[in-house]
């Protein structure tokens, strides 16, 4: 970990000395601070601080960065951008969270920026990120640092000595993992586990859940959703596909650590490193986290596949599950249908509109220079930023990867998995309305956590979603959200 | 025909005295600059909020570019906690009532109605009476949540969980830190090590208590694992059993605030009088009559204050079940203030704002009618 750092730094001083800078001049920010807010630790945070001191260096913006707890971000970004207190400059929070606040009037257009932004080079931003993740209503509100999905990983290793190959349903996932646990998976003589699936409560643990319900759901491309019916904003959630969708994942329990819901996404990721996971349900960081010197037990063994399907799908009009077919599921594959999540959809950075000019111009220079390919070429391929490709780019060739460290054969599966997970015409997108964090990250949360404790029957999770949901549509209002939800899903 | 009339010192009609000196003005009036400051602050700092909050427990919130939207409910996010979806998590699944809770909730009804009679049979004073109709509607409503949920076998909200808390958590500490100051009383060597040992878990902030204990109990990578290892539960997570980890807050919970029992029952218990002690042993006295007849009538008014003022803390706990299970598995460990803290993190200001109304009640009620029929009977009965 040390020495990965140690080279980090290393290309970051590198970086500063060839003066590679975003569309600022030296000095020309002297005496700008620039606050932001967003989670803790060194994912995500961490970059942000490190090349944060060499954009001081070339700028003379002072770039200060606020960390809290995951759960807080938003609430606290907003808290303080309605109330006027107006602390904080930049938020870097998930890319769909952004649609609330701008429907607020709170976030900083970047277009005139963009548009004297010489080194930006948006077209080599993959279009999803691009024009899902960054824009909002045609106009860009926010810059990507990072792009995500989630996708299930495999110790090749594992699944090979036991004569398995990588799971191609979630039912396949489930048995894979019954299978292997239990299993010595890294040779200290311990019993290991199956499945590793963060899913503490007020943590991420309602990403996975999407995850596995998404291909279960929607199979008539991304426009279609899997949340909603998008012509009246009903919740989609209390039928028998969310149902099932909710079982598997508490059957995975059963094959995972003892304490696994009470386990967040840091816990999973030192469970897995020390080589005790057989399957995962993670954004793109394992690919390159197995890299890092405290992974050494599963370097180049964990593998991914873009995608886990289903066998069943749900029939809108009945709430029923049918099997798969041609007409119902049109973008399946040999009677399965795939829609990778994009869970979070990616962190991004957006500038309070209401700081001053001075601020905002530091704030978008640094967002674009975070952006940027020199920099963020280099901090997708390091597992410890939490930083995953968005860029052309970084996805198109395997070379960055193979520079990192990865041996060839992984980098290509790894690309392959996020580029399948990209180009799928199913592809299913996080929510993108008003109240999207109230929506998963509280009631789904919630009752996913009761459900997963014991505490009320899978039939009762479902009924409450449904109901919590419902009151949030009503309280934005059901033609807003139906406006927001078509303008989400470019309908 | 003259008249001479005297004023007493500060009741003197406005104007009457025009002549007197500014000196005296303010001299008259400086009790009430005196008090003015406090008054002010006190208005500025509690009660402005407490009246502010009302406005957000009965409104939907929103967030505006020009600021917080409040659109009135009247009492929505007060039903909404009783009713519906929040009603499971604020009191827990209340459907099927057991024959045990039948009984039991039948009992608890039967035995405040005739404790409500005898109050009416003695001519309690109607203001009391009202306090103890209050006081037994409370004592019904938990007896009947208790015997729907526990009883029934289905979950408990955050209601019961902060309860549980309370009453559990109150008692434990109770009885370990007399203990504890009991022994520390005593003519042993090295008491004075220890009574420094006993108090520092107080001096620690609670978040650090929940951390430390989050990091020791940890069954797979903390320094206990050998333990659970030898006894057969390294499968075993306690974090995701609802009445182990609840058991395990109150532990660390128990840990912190024993200290705070066992100084001030330490204080109380070196107040006793020596000699009536010494005149007991020398009438052959046992220690446990001794105990029983002289020192704890001495000890009880300040037994009885010190848990109340321990409950009052109690019902606010939030920082140990947040760090160490945050609240879960699913909403077990969740406490009112934590329930309170998570709407309010969702920003959803007015369910936030109810619920922490209702802990106040919860609060009020269970505290004033521990303080009418118990610390008040205990200090005159010392009397």
């Amino acid at each position: 970990m040390k020495m990965l750092k140690a080279a980090a730094l290393a290309v970051v001083s590198a970086i500063a000395l060839t003066g590679v800078s975003a569309t600022a001049n030296a000095g020309e920010f002297d005496g700008v601070t620039v606050n932001i807010l967003t989670r803790p630790g060194p994912v995500i945070a961490g970059p942000l601080k490190e090349r944060g001191l060499v954009f001081e260096k070339e700028t003379g913006a002072k770039i200060v960065v606020n960390e809290v707890p995951f759960a807080e971000i938003f609430p606290k970004i907003q808290n303080d951008w309605t109330t006027g207190t107006n602390s904080i400059d930049v938020g870097v929070f998930a890319a769909g969270w952004g649609v609330e606040l701008d429907a607020a009037g709170l976030l900083e257009n970047m277009e005139p920026y963009i548009a004297k932004d010489t080194k930006i080079d948006m077209a080599d931003i993959a279009p999803y990120f691009r024009e899902f993740g960054q824009k909002i209503g045609g106009n860009t509100k926010m810059l990507m640092v990072d792009g995500d999905f989630q996708m299930v990983y495999y110790r090749k290793d594992v699944l090979e000595k036991a004569g398995l190959q990588p799971p191609k349903t979630w039912q396949d996932y489930v048995d894979i993992a019954s299978k292997i646990h239990g299993q010595d998976m890294n040779g200290d003589g311990e019993a290991d586990y199956g499945s590793c699936i963060f899913k503490k409560r007020n943590a991420q643990s309602y990403f996975a859940i999407q995850t596995i319900a998404a291909s279960l759901v929607q199979t008539q491309g991304t426009a279609q959703g899997f949340h909603f019916d998008n012509a009246t904003m009903k919740p989609l959630i209390n039928n028998e596909a969310w149902k099932k969708a909710f079982e598997l994942y508490k059957e995975t329990g059963k094959y995972g650590p003892p304490e696994e819901l009470n386990m967040d996404i840091g816990d999973t990721r030192a469970v897995f490193k020390a080589g005790r996971c057989g399957l995962l349900i993670e954004w793109g960081d394992p690919g390159t986290l197995q890299l890092d010197a405290d992974a050494e037990k599963v370097k180049g063994l964990i593998y991914a596949v873009s995608a886990v399907g289903s066998k069943e799908v749900l029939d809108r009009a009945t709430g029923k599950l049918v099997p798969v077919t041609k007409e119902n599921a049109p973008h399946s594959i040999d009677g399965i249908n795939y829609a990778p999540f994009a869970a979070f959809g990616g962190w991004a950075g957006a500038i309070n509109a209401k700081a001053d000019e001075k601020k905002k111009a530091a704030a978008y220079a640094f967002l674009s220079y975070m952006n940027q390919a020199a920099q963020s070429n280099v901090d997708v391929t390091i597992g410890s930023t939490g930083y995953n490709p968005y860029r052309l780019s970084q996805l198109a060739s395997t070379d960055l990867w193979v520079k990192a460290g990865m041996p060839k054969e992984l980098a290509e599966n790894y690309l392959g998995a996020i580029n399948g997970a990209l180009n799928n015409p199913n592809m299913a997108s996080d929510m993108k309305i008003p109240g999207a964090q109230q929506y998963t990250g509280v009631v789904l949360d919630t009752e996913l956590a009761r459900y997963l404790a014991g505490e009320i029957t899978v039939d009762e999770a479902l009924a409450n979603i449904e109901e919590g949901w419902e009151k949030i549509t009503e309280d934005f209002g059901r033609d807003e959200q139906i406006k927001a939800q078509a303008l989400a899903l470019g309908l | 025909m003259t008249s001479t009339t005297t004023y007493q010192p500060g009741n003197s009609p406005a104007g009457l005295f025009k002549a007197r000196s500014w000196g005296e003005w303010v001299d008259h009036h400086s009790r009430t600059f005196f008090i003015a400051p406090a008054v002010v602050l006190i208005l500025i700092f509690a009660i402005f909020p407490t009246f502010y909050s009302i406005v957000f427990a009965l409104s939907r919130v929103r967030f505006r570019a020009t600021g917080l939207q409040f659109r009135f409910v009247w009492f929505d996010n007060f039903i909404a906690q009783f009713t519906g979806n929040e009603q499971a998590h604020f009191l827990g699944r209340l459907t099927g009532m057991s024959f045990v809770g039948w009984i039991f909730a039948l009992a608890m009804t039967a035995l405040a109605i005739w404790w409500l009679y005898r109050s009416w049979q003695n001519r309690t004073h109607w203001i009391f009476l009202v306090g103890r109709l209050i006081s037994a509607a409370m004592f019904i409503f938990i007896g009947w949540i208790l015997a729907l949920t526990l009883l029934s076998g289905n979950p408990w909200g955050t209601m019961m969980t902060t309860l549980f808390y309370v009453i559990v958590g109150c008692s434990i500490q109770f009885v370990i830190g007399t203990g504890l100051a009991f022994l520390c009383s005593q003519p042993i060597s090295g008491k004075n090590f220890f009574r420094v040992l006993f108090f520092i878990p107080l001096m620690i902030t609670p978040l650090g208590v929940g951390y430390a204990f989050k990091m020791v109990l940890d069954i797979t990578k903390g320094p206990l694992q050998p333990l659970w290892d030898a006894i057969g539960l390294q499968d075993w997570a306690w974090s995701t059993d609802a009445w182990a980890a609840r058991w395990f807050v109150i532990l660390g919970d128990s840990w912190q605030w024993i200290p705070f029992i066992f100084i001030v029952m330490l204080a109380a218990l070196e107040n006793v009088s020596r000699d009536q002690v010494e005149a007991a042993q020398v009438d052959g006295a046992s220690s446990v009559q001794i105990f029983r007849e002289i020192t704890w009538p001495q000890i009880v008014p300040v037994a009885v204050t010190v848990i109340l003022i321990r409950m009052i803390e109690a019902f606010k706990i939030v920082d140990l079940p947040n760090i160490m299970t945050s609240g879960g598995p699913g909403i077990a460990t969740e406490s009112m203030t934590l329930h309170s803290y998570f709407l309010w993190r969702a920003n959803d200001m007015g369910s936030s704002a109810a619920v922490a109304y209702l802990l106040l009640i919860l609060t009020v009620v269970v505290c004033a009618s521990f303080f009418n029929y118990v610390v008040l009977g205990q200090l005159r009965r010392a009397k």
